[in-house]
Formats: C-alpha cells, sequence, structure tokens
C-alpha cells in the first residue's frame, strides 16, 4: 500500500505542482493518476520513490515512512517503467534487465537467468536478449523497460506513461499483456497517463487530478463514469461516457437466438431473411452474406461483410451492444470462449437487458 | 625515397631511440591529460554554473604558445631546460586544457531520460557516472582525445627548439646542414606516428562501444 498523507510539492518560484494531496494506493492494484498537463500526476509518482522530494506531508509505503529510507536504497525495491522505456543505450537487452538486480548484489550470471525468465513473461523471444536497445522497436523496448523493472520482483512498481510513445495498435496489446501479467503478479502499481481511456481500462482506481495538483476525483471507472463529481471530471471524461460505461457492466445471460449459419465454400439458398452468417469447419462465426430471396449463392470469402464485431458470453454489455449494432444484419454475434458461435442478440434485446438493470437498481 | 631509407639505415640507433621518446612524450600526457580532465569536465557537467569559467580557461591555456610553455615550465618545476620532463608536463597541460570542455560535452551528450532512469533503478552517483554516464560519453570524449593524440605528436617536434632530442631533432639537423631528406624522414615518422596513434584510440573507442556498431 502506498499513501499520501497531505503531501505538497511546491517550487522555489511559488508554482505549486501538487497541493495536500491524500490518496491511497491500495496492495495488489492499479491505482492512476490521470490529468491534462500540469496536474503534478508524474510529480506525485516521482515523489514515491524520492526522485523528487515533496515540500511537505508524507509518503508510506506500508508502514514505511519513503523520507526515512536512503534513495537509492528505496528505489532499488520499487519497479520504475518511465515513458520511452529510457532503456541503457549500452547494455544489451539482457543487462537492461538485471540492472536492479545486479545493484543488489546478485551476481551478473545468476541475474542474466532471472533476466531471461523475465524477457519469456513480458512475450520477448530468447534471441532478443543479447541485442542492443537501439535494435528493438519501441513497443519492444517498452516490453523490456516492463521486464526491466520487475527484474528484483519489487512488490509495488510506478509507471509513468509507459504506452503512450507507441502506436495505438501497439498500444492495445501492450495494455491487454499488461493486464493479464497484473492479474498473474498482483502489484501495487501506481499508473500515470493523460489518456482518459487508458485510465478506464487500466485502473482498478482511478484518481483524476486538476491542474495545481489537486485531487477531484477518486473513484473505479465505472463508477466514474456513471456518477462524475463535478464538471471538470465530467469534462474530462468526456463524450460517449455512457456507452464506456457499459463496458464495466456484465450483460449476463443475454436471451440468444439460434443462427442457422452456412458453411464457407458451401451453396446458400435465399430465405426471407437475407443476411446469413457464415462460418468456418469449426463453427467459429467468420462474416455475414446476403443470399436473395429464392435464389443461391456460393459462398466466398470476398463476398463476406466483415462489419460485425463480436461479443463474447459473459462480456461486458458495452461488447453485446456493439456486436449489434456494428452487424450488418442487426443481430450481434456471441461467441463461446473457444470462438464457437453461441447465438445472436439485437440491439433491442440488448437495451432491454440495460433498462431492466437499472430499474432494479433504482430505489 | 631511398635516400631517406639510406639515411635512416644510416642513423638508425638515433632514429629509432628519437622515435621512442615521441611516443611515450605523446602518450603518457594523453593519459595524465585524459585523468586530470575527468574531475574538471564532470564538475562542469555537474554544476552548469562553473561550467563557462571552467572551459574558457582550460580554453585560454590552450592559447599559450608552446615554445613560452617550454621556457616558463623549467621555472615552476625547478627542472632543467633540457629535461623531457617539461615537455611532458606542457603536453599534459595542453591535452588537459583541450579535454575539459570535450569531457563535459561529452558527459552533457547523455540523455536526460537515461540518467533519469538510472536514478529509479537506485544506482548510487557514484555509479550512475561509472556504470551509465561515462561509458555513454566514450564516443565524444574518444573523438577530443584524437584530436589531442596527433596535436601531440606535432607539438613534440617545437621542443627540438630548446634541445629536447626527439624526432623533431630531424628537422633541425636538416636546417643545419641544408638537407631535405632528414626532414623527409622527420615528416614521414612524424605523420606515421600520428596516425598509428589514431587507429589506437580508434580501435579503443570500438572495443568500449560495442552498442554503435549494433
Amino acid at each position: 500500500m502506498i499513501r499520501f498523507e497531505a503531501v505538497t510539492k511546491r517550487y522555489p518560484d511559488g508554482t505549486v505542482a501538487v497541493d495536500s494531496l491524500d490518496l491511497t494506493a491500495p496492495s495488489g492494484q492499479i491505482t492512476v493518476l490521470v490529468g491534462p498537463s500540469g496536474c503534478g500526476k508524474t510529480t506525485s509518482l516521482r515523489m514515491i520513490n524520492r526522485m523528487i522530494e515533496p515540500t511537505a506531508g508524507r509518503i508510506w509505503l506500508d508502514d514505511r515512512d519513503t523520507a526515512a529510507v536512503a534513495p537509492h536504497e528505496l528505489r532499488r525495491g520499487i519497479g520504475y517503467v518511465i515513458q520511452h522505456a529510457g532503456l541503457f543505450p549500452h547494455r544489451t537487452v539482457v543487462d537492461n534487465v538485471a540492472t536492479v538486480p545486479v545493484l543488489l548484489g546478485a551476481s551478473r550470471r545468476e541475474a542474466r537467468k532471472k533476466a531471461l525468465g523475465l524477457l519469456d513473461l513480458v512475450g520477448l523471444p530468447a534471441h532478443f536478449a543479447d541485442r542492443y536497445p537501439a535494435q528493438l522497436s519501441g513497443g519492444q523496448q517498452q516490453r523490456v523497460g516492463v521486464a526491466r523493472a520487475l527484474a528484483a520482483d519489487p512488490p509495488v512498481m510506478l509507471m509513468d506513461e509507459p504506452f503512450s510513445a507507441v502506436d495505438p495498435v501497439v498500444r492495445d496489446q501492450l495494455q491487454n499483456e499488461f493486464l493479464r501479467l497484473q492479474g498473474e503478479l498482483g502489484k501495487t502499481i501506481v499508473f500515470v497517463t493523460h489518456d482518459i481511456d487508458e485510465a478506464i481500462k487500466l485502473g482498478d482506481q482511478v484518481a483524476v487530478l486538476r491542474v495545481g495538483g489537486v485531487l477531484a476525483q477518486l473513484a473505479p471507472p465505472g463508477e466514474l463514469l456513471a456518477r462524475p463529481a463535478d464538471s471538470f471530471v465530467a469534462g474530462f471524461v468526456g463524450r460517449d461516457r455512457g456507452y464506456r460505461a457499459l463496458g464495466f457492466t456484465a450483460a449476463g445471460e443475454l436471451p440468444l437466438r439460434d443462427e442457422r449459419p452456412v458453411a464457407l465454400g458451401s451453396v446458400a439458398t435465399g430465405t426471407d431473411e437475407p443476411w446469413a452468417l457464415v462460418v468456418d469447419a469449426d463453427n467459429r462465426p467468420l462474416g455475414w452474406v446476403v443470399v436473395p430471396s429464392g435464389g443461391a449463392l456460393t459462398v466466398t470469402e470476398a463476398a463476406l461483410n466483415l462489419g460485425g464485431t463480436l461479443a463474447p458470453t459473459g462480456g461486458s454489455l458495452r461488447a453485446a451492444l456493439d456486436a449489434a449494432l456494428s452487424s450488418p444484419s442487426g443481430r450481434g454475434v456471441v461467441v463461446h470462449e473457444d470462438g464457437t458461435l453461441a447465438g445472436t442478440v439485437t440491439a433491442s434485446e440488448v437495451l432491454a437487458r440495460i433498462e431492466a438493470g437499472r430499474a432494479a437498481a433504482t430505489p | 625515397m631511398s635516400n631517406v631509407w639510406e639515411y635512416f639505415r644510416d642513423h638508425q640507433d638515433d632514429v629509432l631511440s628519437w622515435t621512442w621518446t615521441t611516443v611515450w612524450l605523446a602518450a603518457v600526457p594523453l593519459v595524465v591529460g585524459l585523468l586530470l580532465a575527468l574531475p574538471l569536465g564532470w564538475l562542469a557537467n555537474r554544476h552548469r554554473w562553473s561550467y563557462p569559467p571552467l572551459v574558457t580557461a582550460a580554453g585560454l591555456l590552450y592559447t599559450v604558445p608552446s615554445l613560452v610553455l617550454f621556457l616558463v615550465l623549467p621555472g615552476i618545476l625547478g627542472t632543467k631546460i633540457l629535461d623531457t620532463l617539461n615537455v611532458a608536463v606542457a603536453l599534459t597541460v595542453y591535452t588537459f586544457a583541450l579535454l575539459v570542455r570535450t569531457v563535459a560535452d561529452g558527459l552533457n551528450s547523455v540523455e536526460q531520460q537515461t540518467l533519469a532512469a538510472a536514478d529509479a533503478m537506485g544506482y548510487t552517483s557514484r555509479q550512475r557516472f561509472f556504470g551509465v554516464q561515462l561509458p555513454l560519453a566514450v564516443p565524444v570524449i574518444g573523438a577530443g582525445l584524437r584530436v589531442a593524440a596527433v596535436s601531440n605528436v606535432s607539438l613534440i617536434s617545437v621542443a627540438s627548439i630548446i634541445g629536447v632530442p626527439q624526432l623533431g631533432s630531424l628537422f633541425i639537423i636538416g636546417n643545419t646542414n641544408s638537407q631535405l631528406t632528414p626532414i623527409l624522414l622527420g615528416l614521414i615518422l612524424i605523420v606515421a606516428l600520428a596516425l598509428v596513434f589514431d587507429v589506437v584510440i580508434l580501435g579503443g573507442i570500438r572495443l568500449l562501444t560495442p552498442w554503435r556498431r549494433a
């Protein structure tokens, strides 16, 4: 657990970066600090490992006052992932990852062995070990950065906009893997970002800060979307928040209808319903085709409409609604965990589920 | 050219001994000058306010004519005027003067982000300097060292005027006897020596910076 107790950072020129911040980041959870530039989120993060010293207040790491621990010793016990990875350009990937264990006194051989295991954990093949950072893509460097932060198995991790310098596709991938990793490791994480979508996706709780370093709201993401504390938070959380909030509500058991899917390569005969769902040999949905009423059509890959998204059974209301809205037939495709077809659901059926949930929640 | 070779054969003992004198007169000041420049360059980089005065002072030191330094040093060091130590100290001063700025700029060339990462990993400031900042400054410092080495080799010949025997003595001999051959031989050996220094330092830089070839 990390606890901020009335922490203030005031610079000699009078600028207040963080103003009497009280905040607790619970053990084993991801706490995201989010806000516009100048809100003191990075300053707050760096005060935890004393890269910046607070002007007033205390920061506790469990029951230790961080001010009472020598900075380099404190930092060796806290994983830190920096923007752009910040790898050491003169060290190989494996030696970068081995940094903190070596500082803590492990033999180079031991530390390297551990580092190889971590590369595997963050999804980098072993032959990357002897490369230099300049030979890696931004996304790969960031993986090495995460591995380096994890190397000494610190209970606490600080992450400063770790995924902001990579392209959106890689970012999404890194975020998903980060969540999977956290599911396995259960670290106490403080994560800084300026991207509210990232905050909502990753945070167990999200702290929205306003310029001048004042905490505007601290809440789980679903609550932040549903009940912003003031107009600043509402504005910062942004548009589509009603829709995005559905991402935090489980769809539950949806009234699925049976489809009569057609197989790829087969000849489909037309019925009253022009849209037919196409599946592969293992009953996994591939897309939709239009079969003219009374006619027949050989189902080829080229004829497929790929517009529809897939919602997993046991997924969120948002996924289910999006599947229905994006489907050219209006019937959203729901799949089992193994990717096979479960059935379809329409938008009005999902909306009915949303309305029913709302009625149940209103006293 | 055959004259040069003959001249070399005829005066082999002298020329070889002068070559060795030139080698160590260039090499030792290079190493000592670098070792002296490191702490000052570190200071100039660590405390930004000290950069302008330190670098300016070092620059001024470099503008002192070598002949003046050769003549003044015996008075300061208490050495004899013909002592080779005077030359060694003078060249050390020049190397040092040249490298203070280079070391400061080299250390400054290391990205702030890399240094911040080292801090965040829990490096002490000493570990950070020797483990991260200095190794990453090697390309810049090495480039300065190459300049200093070549400049040393050529500056040494000036010492002939005060009578310290080394390869520059060949120029004096040529001048006194109105012979072109010793001058040519001296020129060839000094240029060759400068090249050898350059190649050796370049090799050292490459050895210390495997990441730049990756």
